[in-house]
């Protein structure tokens, strides 16, 4: 009995002593400005599974949710609220947050922040639904150049993503279409595209291969710089003839307040790529059709830097 | 028929343990204030993660029917309800707990909530491919009129004027229009920034059902110390199963209303229980007693958001098209698994998907049997003394609100929501029809707002929310709700004089 007591003590000592020295003590909190079962959450769940092995952080991650108005709520709340002692993580959505604080009306920008790493990058693709006489994107530009206005294609929000391809594709087209923003996000704009509610839309690449299994839609064109492995038989824009870049792709990853102590932010940033990289991360990922981009740190704040430049660029003349 | 081979599934030992700690999770998670059914299943999700998928979805399964139909307990019992879904049952199962009936009425939510949800199962079981299609050809348009259909409810939602009713409503639907609106992409009435996201529907609940009581019972506890105690009569159960089946046309009116809205993506079962007591209450010939502590209040409500958990799940299944934020969340469980729903989804994983809709059978049954025994022990929550209730209640409300989105900004609108409500209620305003324009506000606004926008690519806004077979059915709807109210109205007038 002493000598299990004694044990006990021993190792007691042993664990407070390591947690002083070492950072995280105790589990750590990522904030989702979505809501629960979305995309973003539940990617943000799978790619901290892994969290709570000793070779990683060695204790659990745990989401937190704060939706509200296409992902404001959440950034406004990591930027003037969260704790900068580290354990108080955020997810980012780029080009939503760095769009949005470009448009104004927001308490963030990307000096708020820094990013951490980067798990997974969405393309957006350009949807019709299964019925539809388009069959390529010339079809649309076709359809749109004769009928001013009167091609509608829903999106999930303003200065989302889905908004910014969608703003792509006209400029690089030339042409006007009618962008319908859904209240209800990606799920409700791909509703509309499958009841015919709108001639076509701008979705999520992950979905749109779910729905594309489904045979409810076709794709015909994914907003990135190279076609994807998920759909290696869709053509980029690009080889469609319209100069749409990488602008649009939806980004997703792990950052941390501005004024977090260097020191969090460095062990943060060698252990949390590798955490991406996780066998079971990897495997769950593909099961869930969710494009994996892993990025260090120095690669996202260049990234960030770079989108910053191109979408002050095309939302300079809205 | 080939879900009957996929019951042996169901009974094996794993399933079973997951399928009953479901479903007394679920009715315990339902019963308190905030912990939504949404809420619910998405905390579960990470612990599916390492179960196979079968397992994994018949907890998800268990939980959602039955945090849907816990709700009721803490509707009926404290007059708070646990999610938006059982508003309506507040109305008549409150009343009936404070003349001492609070074990009837629970059993009577529970075996009707039984009654509504194995028939909703059916539903899915038999005419899904049907559905599917009905659930697809509802557009804006068509979603707008049936929240419209929802706001002539509210006038008539409780005895006593319909103007303050409409009052209420109407307030509702400003508080709705707070927030950052995402399709004008502008700024509306954010004077805090704890408003930016708009004001949540969950705390906003809590706090204007809850507050009023919790004022109220202080005020009472500190004035009247000797309260008399409220006497819960015993009730035998096969009385309870008797009376359900004698109410046929509330029952056969909330499982058919619970039914068709919860095929409606979008909408999902937050109005389903409001419309079903609507109906139920026009259609009665009872009508006075409503409101009162009527057992057709709480039989009509009560089949009705159980009979919707069934057919919700219709689109999500066959479209991949998630109708409500708790199939959102499934739909995250089943796709952790690589199962991908769409219209082949029953040919490609029989071996769970029929196992899953079994055992949300079996999950009601289960739910039903557990509820009643809840029943028996809580309904002695009468009995606890005034101001000690007023405390476990506010400490509820307080925890409830927070945990929705772990934010201190939605426990202040909880309880400045919550004292406006005292005072309104003091003018005899009720919470219910404000909760409603608060539900059906963003609703008709969506859907109006796109509408339009898409009908500037047609044919004009006239045409698109006019005309199409389903258009007429819901406008002539919508008339008749209308045209009735102030007909029964004018006869009561003439009664009185």
């Amino acid at each position: 009995m002493k000598k299990i007591i004694a044990a006990l003590a021993i190792s007691l000592i042993g664990i407070s002593g390591a947690v002083k020295a070492e950072y995280p003590e105790r589990p750590v909190l990522l904030m989702i400005p979505y809501g629960a079962g979305g995309a973003t959450d539940f990617q943000a769940r799978i790619a901290t599974i892994p969290a709570g092995n000793d070779d990683m952080l060695g204790m659990p991650v745990a989401i937190i949710n704060k939706p509200g108005a296409g992902g404001r709520v959440g950034w406004n709340w990591f930027a003037n609220d969260a704790e900068k002692d580290g354990y108080t993580m955020g997810g980012y959505n780029v080009p939503h947050f760095i769009a949005q604080s470009i448009k104004g009306g927001v308490d963030y920008s990307t000096d708020s922040f820094e990013p951490i790493a980067n798990w997974g990058s969405d393309p957006a693709v350009f949807v019709v639904g299964k019925d539809s006489n388009f069959n390529s994107m010339e079809d649309v530009v076709a359809f749109a150049k004769s009928n001013p206005g009167k091609l509608t294609f829903s999106g999930a929000g303003l200065f989302v993503g889905h908004h910014i391809a969608a703003l792509q594709i006209e400029k690089a087209a030339g042409v006007k279409m009618l962008y319908i923003p859904n209240k209800s996000g990606g799920a409700g704009a791909m509703k509309a595209v499958i009841s015919g509610e709108v001639l076509a839309g701008v979705n999520n690449l992950s979905d749109a291969f779910r729905a594309q299994k489904a045979g409810t839609i076709k794709i015909l064109g994914v907003a990135d710089l190279e076609r994807n492995a998920f759909l290696p038989d869709v053509p980029t824009m690009m080889e469609q003839g319209l100069d749409v870049d990488n602008t649009s792709v939806n980004f997703r990853g792990v950052m941390v307040p501005k004024g977090t102590p260097q020191a969090v932010i460095d062990k943060l940033a060698a252990v949390v790529p590798e955490m991406f990289k996780h066998k079971r991360v990897a495997q769950k990922m593909k099961a869930g059709g969710s494009p994996m981009k892993i990025m260090n740190r120095a690669e996202v704040l260049d990234m960030w830097a770079k989108r910053q430049t191109t979408l002050e660029d095309l939302l300079k003349g809205l | 028929m080939d879900f009957i081979f996929y019951f042996g599934e169901v009974f094996t030992l794993t399933s079973m343990l997951l399928l009953i700690g479901g479903t007394i999770g679920g009715l315990i998670m339902g019963a308190t204030p905030g912990l939504s059914p949404t809420m619910t299943v998405a905390l579960l999700i990470p612990f599916t993660f390492n179960m196979t998928p079968v397992h994994g979805l018949i907890l998800l399964g268990a939980a959602y029917t039955s945090t849907v139909a816990g709700g009721a307990v803490s509707a009926i019992l404290l007059k708070i309800p646990g999610a938006p879904a059982n508003i309506a049952t507040t109305l008549d199962g409150n009343a009936m707990a404070r003349k001492g009936e609070g074990a009837k009425a629970l059993q009577l939510s529970f075996i009707s909530s039984l009654i509504g949800g194995i028939f909703g199962v059916f539903l899915l079981i038999f005419l899904t491919p049907v559905l599917a299609k009905m659930a697809n050809s509802f557009g804006y348009s068509h979603t707008f009129w049936l929240a419209i259909i929802g706001v002539t409810v509210i006038g008539s939602l409780e005895a006593g004027s319909v103007v303050k009713g409409l009052l209420s409503g109407c307030i509702g639907m400003w508080l709705a229009t707070i927030g950052f609106d995402d399709i004008q992409g502008v700024k509306r009435f954010v004077f805090h920034p704890a408003l930016g996201g708009g004001v949540n529907i969950i705390p906003a609940l809590i706090g204007l059902f809850a507050i009023p009581q919790v004022i109220t019972m202080f005020a009472k506890g500190r004035f009247q110390t000797d309260i008399k105690q409220i006497t819960v009569k015993k009730h035998p159960i096969s009385q309870a199963f008797r009376e359900v089946f004698s109410r046929k046309r509330a029952l056969a009116i909330g499982t058919s209303i619970g039914s068709v809205i919860g095929l409606i993506p979008g909408v999902g079962g937050q109005i389903a229980g409001l419309l079903a007591y609507d109906q139920a209450k026009k259609f009665s010939p009872e009508k006075a007693k409503f409101g009162t502590g009527h057992s057709e209040g709480v039989i009509a409500a009560e089949s009705a958001n159980n009979a919707m958990v069934g057919p919700s799940l219709v689109p999500l299944l066959t479209l991949s098209i998630p109708g409500s934020p708790t199939a959102a969340v499934l739909l995250g469980g089943l796709i952790i698994h690589g199962i991908f729903p769409g219209p082949t989804l029953f040919q490609d994983y029989p071996e769970v998907i029929w196992p899953f809709i079994n055992s949300m059978l079996i999950g009601q049954i289960l739910m039903c049997i557990f509820g009643i025994y809840i029943a028996s022990l809580a309904a002695r929550v009468a009995q606890v003394p005034q101001f000690i209730m007023a405390a476990i209640v506010l400490g509820l409300a307080a925890f409830g609100s927070f945990a929705v989105q772990q934010s201190m900004g939605d426990v202040y609108v909880m309880v400045v929501l919550g004292t406006m409500m005292y005072f309104l209620e003091r003018f005899g305003f009720s919470a219910a029809p404000l909760v409603l324009g608060l539900i059906l506000g963003p609703i008709a606004e969506s859907n109006f707002v796109t509408g339009s926008l898409i009908s500037t690519a047609q044919n004009g806004p006239f045409i698109y929310f006019f005309t199409g077979g389903l258009n007429i059915v819901l406008v002539s709807i919508v008339i008749l709700s209308v045209g009735f109210s102030i007909w029964s109205e004018i006869t009561a007038k003439r009664q009185e004089t």
